[in-house]
């Protein structure tokens, strides 16, 4: 049993993350696409039919350029930057329930690789490591762009941060649980925490572009002011690994705000469809998906609609109107929720 | 109990590295790296709040802001102040100080009698937030003021010089 337990985890843990990079390969296609389409270009369309070999091509690309190191960079830490961002980008999906479980023959399978009690406090967590592959790269790269941008980074996470936390405590409010597991089976059906927590969701929805340093908030990297930004000096796959990260990093928190919001694998009239269950999950798991490529979709859309920010629009943005938001939701939570268990 | 020695060994081994680097960014890389230590310290203790919470305040925020200080006052070999013969001599007797303090008060701590100890679950959110608010709620309200003061006292400092144009 406990060998089985022990493949069987192995397993998921390998197919979520060939998913996370897979999916993370092909959002940079789907990304050039959509741009074409809100440009009215025709985008990638010469590796393979509809260009749908553009991302292995460009993978091919990253691996066989020359590998730069700048002389006054120092040296380990260098390479260390583009590894901490995209680990601390992969190890955040060990807690997002990915369905129901599965039962085969005797075996019931749990589709979440582990339901850690402090399951939102752990991503919480992993989100708050990841500025430290941007500033460790930033500052060995020895330059005063990447400097700069690593630095923007820093306090943009850190005032993001603050806000991010405070939406979630009015969440955990009406949840009473940390674990995201027991989030999810609240949401059965249609109860789906956007109902209870609509401004919630909206700060938390912002907070989460500014952590993916996604447009409007991409100014670590921005390349009007910054040259490149973080990875000015970077070259090779270590360029590609801070790009790669950024989108994983974006279909991790689709999948953290579809799980927290949108109800994750569940699905309306989820109970009236006569299925058995281990249908229900499989359908489950495709509707957690639509979500999550619907809300990359969304981080897409709005990159190639809404110019960036200017850096103190940013700062104004995080501390005088999100912080407040995010209080006031709170003290609201705070006292409907009372006067609902009261009443 | 293998783990604990390994991962103290660590902790030790890294918070020596945080004094002895000379590049002071490289210090809070090690300082980081000890306080990652602590976290599993906290996860082996059955504490997992704090684990997390050591997680995200301790490496996931201060440390970035102490980082974020270091990178913005770009100190290295070259920049670096030259202290006085009298600071060092100092430093020493108050870190000696320090030192005798926290000896000569380990002595005198002795037993203590673990009573809210003796569940070890104690440790996981549920468990900790009950005891925090019935046993220890004045203790912990009256910290959260000691925040707000000094969260008060820091924004009265930073402001303190604009004062003079707008009057």
């Amino acid at each position: 049993m406990e060998a089985t337990e022990i493949i069987i985890k192995c397993i998921l843990i390998v197919v979520i993350f060939a998913i996370s990079l897979v999916v993370a390969m092909y959002s940079t296609y789907a990304e050039r696409k959509i741009a074409a389409f809100f440009q009215d270009r025709v985008g990638p369309n010469r590796a393979g039919p509809f260009g749908m070999l553009q991302p292995l091509a460009d993978g091919a690309k990253m691996f066989l350029k020359e590998e730069i190191i700048p002389a006054n960079a120092s040296g380990l830490l260098f390479i260390v930057g583009p590894s901490l961002a995209i680990l601390t980008a992969c190890i955040a999906s060990a807690v997002i329930p990915w369905g129901q479980q599965l039962t085969i023959g005797s075996t019931v399978i749990d589709l979440q690789v582990t339901d850690i009690n402090v399951g939102i406090l752990y991503i919480f967590g992993v989100v708050s490591l990841g500025v430290y592959g941007i500033m460790i790269g930033g500052w060995a790269s020895n330059n005063k762009y990447s400097l700069l941008g690593a630095i923007r980074a820093a306090s943009q996470n850190i005032s993001y941060e603050i806000s991010m936390g405070l939406s979630i405590i009015a969440l955990l409010l009406v949840t009473g649980t940390l674990s995201l597991r027991e989030i999810a089976e609240q949401q059965h059906g249609f109860h789906w925490n956007v109902f209870y927590q609509p401004l919630g969701f909206l700060i938390f929805l912002v907070c989460a572009f500014a952590e993916t340093n996604r447009t409007p908030f991409d100014l670590p990297e921005c390349e009007t002011e910054l040259v490149g930004g973080y990875h000015t000096e970077y070259s090779s796959m270590k360029l590609g690994f801070y790009l790669f990260a950024e989108y994983i990093n974006m279909f991790i928190s689709s999948a953290v705000m579809a799980t927290l919001y949108f109800g994750g694998y569940n699905f309306p009239f989820m109970d009236d469809l006569g299925l058995s269950q281990n249908w229900i999950t499989i359908i489950g798991v495709v509707v957690l998906f639509a979500k999550i490529f619907a809300f990359i979709f969304f981080f897409m859309w709005i990159r190639w609609t809404i110019p960036r920010f200017r850096y103190d629009q940013l700062m104004n943005m995080g501390w005088k109107v999100l912080i407040p938001l995010a209080i006031a939701n709170i003290v609201i939570s705070g006292v409907v929720n009372n006067f609902l268990n009261n009443a | 109990m293998s783990t604990f020695y390994f991962i103290a060994f660590l902790s030790v081994f890294f918070a020596i590295l945080v004094i002895s680097a000379r590049n002071p960014v490289h210090s809070i890389l090690y300082l980081i790296l000890t306080f990652f230590t602590f976290t599993i310290h906290y996860i082996l203790l059955n504490a997992q709040f704090l684990a997390v919470v050591n997680f995200i305040v301790y490496m996931g925020a201060i440390l970035v802001l102490f980082l974020y200080t270091l990178m913005l006052m770009n100190l290295n070999k070259e920049s670096e102040p030259v202290k006085s013969t009298i600071v060092k001599i100092a430093a020493v007797f108050g870190g000696g100080c320090l030192l005798v303090t926290v000896v000569a008060s380990l002595k005198t701590l002795g037993t203590s009698n673990p009573v809210v100890l003796q569940n070890p679950n104690l440790g996981l959110v549920k468990n900790l937030g009950k005891v925090l608010f019935n046993e220890f709620l004045l203790p912990f309200e009256v910290s959260s003021l000691l925040l707000l003061s000094a969260m008060v006292g820091a924004v009265l400092l930073a402001t303190k010089d604009k004062q003079p144009k707008t009057t």
